[in-house]
């Protein structure tokens, strides 16, 4: 797969292409507008939804607050169950340690549920280059693995493919992998899905190895969970003899009582069902079923610095179901791609810029992607408040500030690019403390008005390109109120 | 009741038409409405840029100029939600930093009696007919800030539903955002272009004559957009629909849409307005 997101332009430079791209929008536009209105009618026939949000926020806070105490009692669970815990800082260690386990089966390939922990690190990419080849199982996620595309949504990451671009991918690339596509294969979606079966089938039946994430991990019993709607998943988790499991530390809830919860709001989330037609869940290894040997490994990779964060953290609460994407104006018409990060649309905007720092231009561009319309927010089951820690990320970037990078705090210089701007608000918070400068500023405006062009140069054509500019009137209001004293005296 | 007119910075100084139609609204319905000579900006472009720090004097001046009214009224929905919304949460943010109190004490009295226009009209003063004459066809953009952060609802709708003459038509996609988001609009041209781009589509397909939002600075993109695509529809601020009367077939409104909408004339904006 080609599919890394190393060396992103800025969100901006990077939507540009998206937004001109007619098919991308067409496609993106039917596919969230379809889903948008399926989830709306899901959660509306959930009297308690208030509740259960409120609850599933409640819980999460709850977990992350104590997340030390859970860790260690997940650990002990899962060990008692039969399997070994491994913990890993950070990607590269969790590559590693996933590359080791492989190599210890002697196997060359495994099979994979979708996992956005496992995209997250770029395990597929770590695996091949030790010469261990990874099949993606669910059926977008193969669309995008044989098209050697970038995944652009979290739970459809094939969402910017339309049918005939599928169809066209299968027949060129199924040979290559193993199975080839059906002749004369259509684009009609129940030919499709069933050639993507034929092709899996062999996989799953062949594999030795699987590899997972999970939506789910409970402390008290060390039970992991996965939601999914193919089947796919169940075949990975049940048939090969080895599972290793890749989960980012947050993924953890108390008790099973609190699943009660998630199993709510995920699905009619996600996919707008009121409950996803798979969950599988597995509690260490079981004598003469399903896997043999279960290793689970724990992925920091930012997650402890975000947790340091006390407006940031809200984004640890993130259950991964998209309902925020599939809402959001801006993902709509940038797609997916544009945020870099196998994390789009709000919830990535949030999340990548605190899980991998800001240093990056394309991490330093993404709290800027948004209108802060607040969509977003009204739909995350968790009650991520979006637009507020896009704000205080902006802040970060412009006036920079404290942050925990890799376990310390670091003081974080204002970013480069902002000076202008900083020299802007600087002056405009002047003019704005002093209502004198401000009135002289308007008069000046009003009796130059005649000369104002209609278009404007530099930074000021990325409004004028699109938009007309606004008329400067011949008086302001503050004038026109001390002229005619509030329209009492209209003669004047 | 002491009322106060939080005009806003940009209504001060590219839409007085607005201005003067809040003060001919609520003085028709009998609130002695005042506009203290010393207001400026909330401070909301700041502090949504990533400029907290240089938001906190706007935030301090704005509860020394308007504090000792009993009510404050604006006709911006995402002016009132930086008030009611953010003020809150700054002098949260300032007591997290270990800065003590008082930032929070300062701006909490200004939260609760700071109303977005068609809040005031329906919960203060408790009407929905204000006595307005617009013969019309019109179509409402539901702002973000209006919608989900001060959550107006309905009101607007119904004070716009009591106009004799106007015609309401539904908006497709009516809670999409426009795609203004401050500077959002300039540091994100295209998505946001594309974005009002397809909000002027939905306006223009329900042919109305009229967009009406509650925010201007939405309305100076969606305007602009118009103007640009040469679209026949004119942005109108609900305060001058809600202003108007039969006595007055409004030259003032017809004006503060030209400014919105079209930079290409100046003809009417000179005349003297007619409060």
């Amino acid at each position: 797969m080609s599919g890394t997101f190393v060396g992103m332009p800025a969100f901006p430079k990077a939507a540009h292409e998206a937004v001109n791209n007619a098919t991308l929008r067409g496609n993106l536009r039917h596919a969230t507008h379809t889903i948008r209105a399926k989830r709306a009618k899901a959660v509306g026939e959930i009297s308690d939804w208030a509740e259960l949000r409120e609850a599933g926020k409640r819980i999460k806070d709850h977990t992350l607050r104590h997340l030390d105490r859970y860790l260690t009692q997940l650990e002990e669970s899962v060990t008692a169950a039969g399997g070994v815990v491994h913990w890993a800082a950070d990607a590269e260690e969790a590559n590693r340690i996933v590359t080791a386990l492989v190599k210890m089966t002697g196997e060359s390939e495994v099979v994979k549920v979708k996992s956005m922990a496992t995209q997250e690190i770029g395990l597929n990419e770590a695996l091949e280059a030790a010469g261990i080849h990874a099949y993606e199982t669910d059926l977008a996620e193969l669309i995008v693995q044989l098209g050697k595309d970038r995944p652009s949504h979290i739970l459809v990451p094939a969402i910017h493919r339309n049918r005939g671009e599928i169809r066209d991918i299968f027949v060129r690339e199924m040979g290559e992998w193993g199975r080839p596509a059906p002749e004369g294969l259509t684009d009609t979606p129940a030919e499709l899905a069933e050639a993507a079966r034929l092709h899996l089938r062999e996989k799953f039946l062949r594999a030795k190895v699987g590899i997972s994430g999970a939506n789910f991990m409970v402390a008290e019993t060390g039970t992991l969970v996965v939601v999914e709607s193919e089947g796919n998943g169940r075949m990975c988790l049940t048939l090969p003899e080895t599972l290793i499991s890749v989960v980012g530390i947050e993924k953890i809830v108390p008790s099973w009582r609190d699943l009660e919860v998630f199993l709510q709001t995920l699905p009619r989330s996600s996919t707008a069902e009121r409950m996803n037609p798979y969950t599988s869940m597995w509690t260490g290894t079981t004598d003469g079923d399903g896997p043999q040997t279960f290793h689970l490994v724990l992925l920091d990779n930012g997650r402890t610095d975000t947790l340091a964060d006390e407006v940031g953290r809200q984004a640890l609460r993130c259950i991964r179901c998209s309902a925020c994407l599939n809402v959001c104006p801006v993902y709509e018409r940038a797609g997916g791609h544009a945020y870099g990060s196998v994390y789009p649309g709000p919830i990535g905007a949030i999340l990548s810029p605190q899980l991998r720092g800001t240093a990056s231009e394309i991490d330093a561009s993404l709290p800027f992607a948004s209108s802060l319309c607040g969509a977003c927010y009204e739909v995350c089951p968790v009650a991520i408040d979006i637009p507020e820690v896009l704000v205080h990320l902006r802040e970060r970037i412009a006036q920079g500030g404290r942050a925990t990078r890799d376990g310390n705090t670091v003081v974080l210089k204002p970013a480069k690019g902002h000076a202008a701007e900083r020299a802007a608000m600087r002056a405009a918070r002047w003019a704005f403390s002093h209502p004198g400068a401000l009135g002289a500023g308007q008069r000046l405006a009003s009796r130059t008005r005649r000369f104002h062009p209609r278009t404007l140069p530099g930074p000021g054509r990325a409004w004028s390109a699109t938009r007309e500019l606004p008329t400067v009137p011949a008086e302001s209001f503050r004038e026109w109120w001390q002229r005619t004293r509030g329209g009492k005296d209209a003669t004047k | 009741m002491r009322v106060a007119l939080f005009l806003t910075c940009v209504n001060d100084t590219l839409y007085p038409d607005t201005g003067r139609a809040v003060v001919k609204l609520l003085t028709r319905l009998g609130v002695d409405v005042d506009f203290p000579m010393g207001q400026t900006c909330c401070g909301q472009a700041h502090y949504n840029t990533g400029y907290r720090h240089e938001a906190e004097p706007l935030a301090r001046h704005f509860s020394d100029v308007f504090g000792e009214y009993e009510a404050i009224v604006t006709p911006s929905g995402s002016c009132g939600a930086m008030v009611r919304e953010l003020y809150p949460r700054m002098g949260e943010r300032a007591r997290a930093e270990g800065r003590g109190d008082t930032l929070a004490r300062t701006l909490a009295p200004v939260v609760p009696k700071t109303y977005e226009l068609t809040e005031f009209l329906v919960d203060v003063l408790g009407v929905t007919d204000v006595g307005a004459y617009y013969p019309h066809t019109v179509t409402y953009h539901p702002t973000c800030h209006g919608l989900r952060s001060l959550g107006l609802g309905d009101r607007p709708r119904r004070l716009l539903q009591a106009v004799r003459g106007l015609e309401l038509r539904e908006l497709p996609g009516a809670d999409e955002c426009c795609g203004f988001g401050g500077t959002f609009a300039v540091k994100n041209p295209d998505v946001s272009a594309a974005m009002g781009a397809d909000k002027v589509r939905n306006a223009e397909s329900t042919g109305a004559e009229v967009l009406c939002a509650a925010d201007n600075s939405c309305l100076m993109h969606i305007g602009g957009t118009m103007g640009r695509l040469r679209t026949e529809m004119r942005p109108v601020h609900i305060a001058e629909i809600l202003a108007s009367t039969e006595a007055g077939a409004d030259a003032a409104t017809e004006a503060g849409a030209e400014s919105r909408a079209n930079a290409s004339t100046d003809a009417g904006a000179e005349e003297e307005p007619s409060a």
